[in-house]
């Protein structure tokens, strides 16, 4: 097999397009890929401060890399999910990439700042890990979007987490979630515009750029994600695309174009107005928001049980910690007057 | 020819060679689409040829959970 560019001896084959490519070709044609979709999607405009959303998995680091590559100002959030040794390899992966290109990096040690991880927050409120988990890192990524001035959280969804979401939401006709399925959620009052760069490249191809750019990233699966859902459908999906390539690429591209604006429409009547959670101040559709009731839920049994103590109430604000870390003020903040001698 | 499986967790098989990669996947019973294959720092195509002291490693591309 031979590169479409140049002829020599290929690394990569993109089956879906029908092409393959040499080391030096696959990746320009990746960050390609990845400039276009951000341009036809008006994903980020020009000037704007990004915040990348970075697990430390192969998707996250390759989209911190490209966006760094594409010259967009990206600063990283990583989101500490005390899942064990899983968790401390994650934001080692993550730290490393950081400091290696001298990019800045937020923090949020979920412990620290609410005082219980993804697994105790599973346990004591008897849900799925990957939902209470979800449900936190939208709400954190948000919050620290708004509060530290960032105008687009870009996340490293790639082809197969939406086509594999959107079978998921088909099978079920899960049309809340469907007309959500878009690569650019917009802004809106203290929601910040998301966007998915690598909506339109598949796991395969991902891994691909991020083996030939070297780039170090957490290979090992995420303990909770064992027997998840979407692992089935993405497994289904990839045996229909080895027999018929591009039929996850069709699927999605089709939906979005076809489908979503209509379901859209038909359902913008029963759109129900955004307010501010009581708790919180952050948009829901309810009186308090999910996280919110999840994580109050959750301190309610913690301290039943002794875990937390009686007089501790759950404050939705994350801390951050700041690599390389923040200068508070410093010789640019002017000194406060002093009072008159009198 | 030696093969790391990485899908994620480790383990190692020992088949005979040569083989066109898209051989192998068949006989081990991977899906091409789910995986990338690498000869140490090269990788491979589903054409390319595996001689049998090579070392080749079948990593996952796959992840799920909360993303």
């Amino acid at each position: 097999m031979r590169c479409a560019v140049c002829g020599r001896k290929a690394a990569v084959e993109v089956r879906r397009q029908g092409r393959a490519f040499c080391p030096e070709h696959y990746l320009e044609w990746f960050e390609h890929q990845v400039e276009r979709a951000i341009r036809r999607h008006r994903m980020i405009e020009k000037g704007e401060r990004v915040l990348v959303a970075v697990s430390g998995g192969k998707d996250s680091i390759a989209l911190w890399e490209v966006l760094r590559r594409l010259g967009f100002d990206a600063t990283g959030l990583h989101i500490q999910l005390g899942i064990d040794d899983y968790s401390r390899r994650a934001l080692e992966a993550t730290r490393r990439f950081a400091e290696e290109r001298k990019l800045p990096l937020i923090v949020v040690d979920l412990k620290e700042a609410y005082r219980l991880a993804i697994p105790e927050l599973a346990e004591l409120t008897r849900r799925r890990a990957c939902s209470v988990c979800g449900l936190t890192k939208r709400y954190v990524m948000n919050r620290v979007a708004v509060e530290e001035g960032f105008d687009v959280v870009a996340t490293g969804h790639n082809l197969d987490d939406e086509a594999s979401v959107l079978l998921g939401n088909v099978l079920h006709w899960q049309t809340d979630a469907l007309v959500r399925q878009g690569p650019v959620l917009p802004a809106k009052e203290k929601l910040a515009k998301r966007v998915k760069p690598l909506y339109l490249l598949t796991e395969r191809e991902i891994l691909a750029y991020t083996l030939l750019r070297q780039l170090p990233y957490q290979h090992e699966e995420c303990p909770f994600a064992l027997g998840a859902k979407s692992l089935l459908y993405k497994e289904a999906l990839n045996k229909l695309e080895t027999a018929m390539p591009g039929t996850k690429q069709t699927f999605l591209e089709q939906y979005l174009k076809k489908i979503e604006l209509v379901l859209q429409r038909g359902l913008s009547a029963e759109e129900v107005e955004l307010k501010a959670c009581e708790r919180c101040g952050y948009p829901t559709t309810g009186e308090v928001c999910a996280f919110c009731r999840t994580w109050d839920h959750a301190y309610r049994w913690a301290k039943r049980k002794g875990r937390i103590p009686g007089e501790v109430r759950f404050e939705a604000k994350p801390r951050l910690a700041f690599y390389p870390e923040k200068k508070e003020g410093g010789a640019a903040r002017p000194a406060p007057a002093e009072e008159p001698a009198g | 020819m030696r093969v790391v499986l990485r899908t994620p967790e480790k383990e190692e098989r020992e088949l005979k060679g040569p083989k066109k990669v898209r051989e192998v996947l068949e006989e081990l019973g991977v899906v091409p689409e789910g995986v990338i294959v690498a000869r140490g720092d090269e990788l491979l195509t589903l054409d390319d040829e595996v001689a049998d002291g090579d070392t080749i490693e079948v990593i996952s591309a796959v992840s799920g959970g909360a993303r």
